[in-house]
């Protein structure tokens, strides 16, 4: 088996452009845990939902699909204010199996309503940038311009968090909640924000996937898998670690299938996975706590 | 003796919380060991029962070197401690709480002989009424006492009493340190007990033991100590517990 | 009187499964039969994770890890090397059992989501791999030849026979259940539970006791994953190693009461007869996994201790009897 070198470089400049989305999704799951120790199970079905809120936007009113992908990011957080205030208020507290059925109620709610609403027919958004070819590597533009927007949330997400006033607010409550809120930080408004912001990245990343994969409702599932592997990976509560992560596991779902099976990737991911929760549980980069 | 600690340190990231600490303790004695907030008592006991593994020094308990062990086989060999911030088993009721201190404690019990110890030890400690109720359910006085019975119901050679008194009310206070000098007398144990209510901690123990910034300032008799410079001095950035201790 | 009282919850306990099982031998029906194999592999399923879930208070997402593993390894035993069901089932089992004990050795060293975390990735990578291992198939699995079945009385006979054996298996799984709930070894769980650094303070050897619930909760759930692929006739990794069916043993066991004998048994009845009413509901087929969800959510917010938590709460007298 002889591979040539410019498909390696091919595919693992593929797999790189995909990990900044992978990272996306991934900084979705790890700010929620960062700042309230919650693991949310919806967050699949909520790149789901980013997908076909995507989908419908560019269909219905033909709207650039990243002017949409502006609404999408809205109604995203505006889910995770709700779910937030719905299924996770009440048990912020509790042990954390009540955090993991909570949300994943919600789950099994979008993926129930998803499939009687949309089918479980693959859907595609119909749009395409051309690509760009340099030297043996050919680029489409949609992962490009993708990446490139995964780059700008992730500044846009720091300018928030260190900038602005509820950005500091979530940090002080990501510390320490009781001194937060002796401090006169309204916590619950945070925690609520915190989870919106979460699946705001979460619909984003949908939304960016949507450009150049067919999805079902059921396809965010793999994506919140590769979202644990990445928040372990980058230390879970640790954004940037969780922007690393994902390029690291782009590049390796890039390199792997030069040297075995495409179907081995997986179980490479997750060991990786057990490994690091045993070995180093705050993450290749160290987490902040 | 009993226990001889040797030189023991404990490091927390930059942190000296415990330096060289160096004492022996003869069986029988009650062994009251103060200090002000912070100065690392809490952390002398994790270091003694287990809890912490520490950074220097050996802990040998009744001629073995115990150091770095674990605390459930430190429980196993008879030391037994309570928790400054009461730890209960919520979700269980009182007399389960102390079953399992019999069950796991030093005699390695079977359920049915564990709640017959269960239930002397309740009744020892004035809990006896309450044997049903959830632990959870107990008010802070119950739950420093459900901790007393736990860590007597292990049988140990060896009590680590970890401020039973504080969050008590007077009259609470008069019955836990009866109760204390009780173990002594009726059960020949030994006893080394942080207390920050001098009154009581000078009237019970044999000796005492004064940490200040993980360092070990003094050591004697009550009254040794209650003279001692450099305990007065340690003491005098809180002059509520210096004046305590020289009326105590 | 009082020995009445306190064996009342074993009493009750083993009535109502009585009754279930014996409803499809009476009337000797095959689909109330396979409705009954559903619940009673639901109540052996969910009673066995309660081992670990209810009285130790880890959450393993990935409890199916162990289904799959043992259906797999039975079920090669029982196409490739023709041995029987009884050999393939014990060796299901052991597989289950060894694997959870080197997994305990591991990661019950991590604490609540860690730990939960983790479970989910071992049944992936398990997925993973089988679906790359061609003695088991790969991506296809393996079928059962139908002489097989000949052995057993044929196929008709076959399918009792499992019904059987499952309810056999459900039996043994509640005593197991009970015997370590009244147990000292039960005792040392429960304090895991309540506050694992407080237990090993008293004498609680958790790291061992922990690994040896997790073993136990893993041996019942490998013998019926070979008996369920022996009566399906064939094994693939996707329903092999499904993680939604993972955590729909959690929600029986939540819904009926964690740390219970009898809550995964009524959880597991309760959730099995509710989807089957919500499947074959003009009004809810189409949404039943959303309705499901709310319902869930619902027991989640107001009811976290499930119906026999919640009983035993309300009427103190139950206390003793419900265990
Ligand atoms: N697990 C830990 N990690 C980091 N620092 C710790 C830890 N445990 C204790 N410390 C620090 O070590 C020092 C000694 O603490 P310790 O609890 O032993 O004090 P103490 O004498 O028991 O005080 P108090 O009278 O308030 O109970 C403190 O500065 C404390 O903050
Ligand atoms: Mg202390």
């Amino acid at each position: 088996m002889q591979i040539s070198f410019d498909l390696i470089i091919a595919s693992l400049i593929d797999g790189l452009l995909l990990g900044f989305v992978y990272g996306i999704a991934a900084m979705g799951l790890t700010l929620i845990w960062g700042v309230m120790n919650v693991i949310n199970l919806a967050h699949g079905p909520i790149i789901a939902l980013g997908m076909f809120s995507l989908y419908f936007i560019f269909d219905l009113f033909g709207l650039n699909p990243y002017v949409a992908l502006l609404l999408v990011a809205i109604l995203g957080l505006l889910l995770g204010v709700l779910i937030y205030f719905v299924a996770v208020h009440r048990v912020i507290d509790a042990p954390h199996l009540s955090t993991l059925l909570a949300t994943f109620s919600i789950n099994m709610i979008i993926i129930g309503l998803g499939t009687a609403a949309f089918s479980a027919s693959p859907r595609n958004v119909d749009f395409s940038l051309g690509s760009l070819s340099l030297g043996p590597v050919t680029l489409l533009g949609t992962r490009l311009v993708a990446a490139v927007l995964a780059v700008a949330v992730t500044g846009g997400l720091y300018l928030f968090l260190y900038r602005t006033r509820p950005g500091r607010y979530i940090r002080a409550v990501a510390n320490n909640r009781d001194a937060a809120e002796l401090m006169g930080v309204p916590s619950a408004q945070i925690l609520a924000l915190s989870f919106g912001l979460g699946t705001m990245l979460a619909a984003i990343a949908g939304g960016l996937i949507a450009t150049f994969f067919p999805f079902t409702i059921l396809a965010g599932g793999v994506y919140e898998l590769k979202s644990f592997v990445i928040g372990v990976l980058g230390g879970l509560g640790n954004p940037v670690g969780a922007l690393l992560g994902g390029l690291i596991l782009g590049m390796l779902e890039g390199i792997i299938p030069a040297f075995m099976p495409t179907t081995w990737v997986p179980v490479l991911e997750f060991l990786l996975f057990v490994l690091i929760l045993l070995v180093r549980p705050q993450g290749l980069f160290g987490a902040r706590k | 003796m009993i226990l001889q600690v040797e030189g023991v340190g404990k490091r927390f990231g930059g942190l000296q919380a415990l330096s060289d600490v160096t004492f022996d303790l003869p069986e029988g004695q009650i062994l009251g060991l103060i200090g002000p907030n912070g100065a690392g008592k809490t952390t002398l006991f994790n270091c003694i029962s287990g809890v912490y593994e520490p950074t220097d020094g050996r802990v040998t308990f009744r001629g073995e070197d115990v150091t770095g062990s674990k605390p459930y086989l430190m429980a196993r060999r008879g030391m037994a401690r309570t928790h400054q911030i009461v730890r209960p088993l919520n979700e269980l009721s009182v007399r389960e709480n102390v079953i399992v201190g019999a069950c796991f404690g030093r005699e390695n019990h079977r359920l049915p002989a564990a709640g017959d110890i269960a239930d002397e030890v309740l009744e020892f400690v004035r809990l006896a009424d309450r044997s049903d109720q959830l632990a959870g359910s107990l008010n802070v006085g119950q739950k420093k006492r459900l901790e007393m019975a736990r860590a007597l119901a292990a049988r140990p050679y060896l009590l680590l009493l970890d401020e039973v008194l504080a969050g008590l009310n007077p009259s609470e206070i008069v019955m836990m340190v009866e109760i204390v000098k009780r173990i002594r007398t009726e059960r020949n144990v030994t006893i080394i007990m942080i207390e920050h209510v001098m009154h009581a901690v000078m009237n019970v123990s044999d000796r005492l033991l004064v940490l200040d910034y993980g360092r070990q300032i003094a050591e004697g008799t009550p009254e040794e100590v209650a003279n001692n410079e450099k305990v007065i001095e340690a003491y005098l950035g809180d002059p509520k517990l210096a004046e305590r201790l020289m009326t105590g | 009187m009082s020995t009445v009282r306190k064996y009342l919850g074993l009493i009750v306990t083993i009535g109502v499964l009585l009754m279930l099982v014996a409803w499809p031998a009476i009337t000797g029906k095959d689909i109330t039969r396979e409705t009954t194999f559903t619940i009673l592999l639901s109540v052996a399923l969910a009673s066995s994770l309660n081992i670990l879930l209810g009285y130790t208070g880890y959450v393993s997402f990935g409890h199916v890890v162990f289904f799959g593993l043992g259906g797999y390894v039975g079920f090669y035993l029982m196409s490739a090397q023709g041995m029987s069901l009884w050999i393939s089932m014990l060796a299901g089992g052991v597989s289950a059992g060894v694997l959870a004990f080197l997994l305990g050795k591991a990661i019950l060293r991590l604490r609540g989501g860690y730990f939960a975390l983790a479970t989910i990735g071992i049944n992936e990578a398990m997925r993973a791999f089988i679906n790359n291992f061609e003695p088991f198939g790969g991506p296809t699995g393996m079928t059962l030849n139908f002489s097989v079945y000949r052995d057993y009385g044929g196929a008709g006979q076959a399918l009792w026979l499992s019904y059987y054996v499952l309810a056999a298996l459900t039996f043994i799984v509640l005593i197991v259940s009970y015997l370590v709930r009244t147990s000292k070894f039960g005792l040392g769980l429960l304090a895991i539970r309540e506050d694992e650094d407080a237990a090993e303070v008293m004498g609680v050897n958790a790291p061992n006791v922990k690994t040896w619930a997790y073993v136990l909760s893993a041996i019942i759930p490998g013998m019926l994953g070979v008996l369920f692929f022996f009566k399906n006739g064939s094994i693939e990794p996707a329903p092999a190693f499904r993680l939604h069916f993972s955590i729909e043993m959690i929600v029986m066991v939540m819904l009926g009461g964690q740390g219970t004998v009898l809550g995964p048994i009524l959880g597991a009845y309760g959730y099995q007869s509710l989807r089957g009413f919500l499947l074959t509901s003009p009004i809810f087929k189409d949404i039943q996994l959303a309705v499901a969800g709310v319902l869930l959510l619902v027991i989640v917010l107001f009811v976290p201790a499930g119906v026999v938590g919640w009983l035993r709460q309300r009427v103190p007298v139950l206390r003793r009897a419900l265990q």
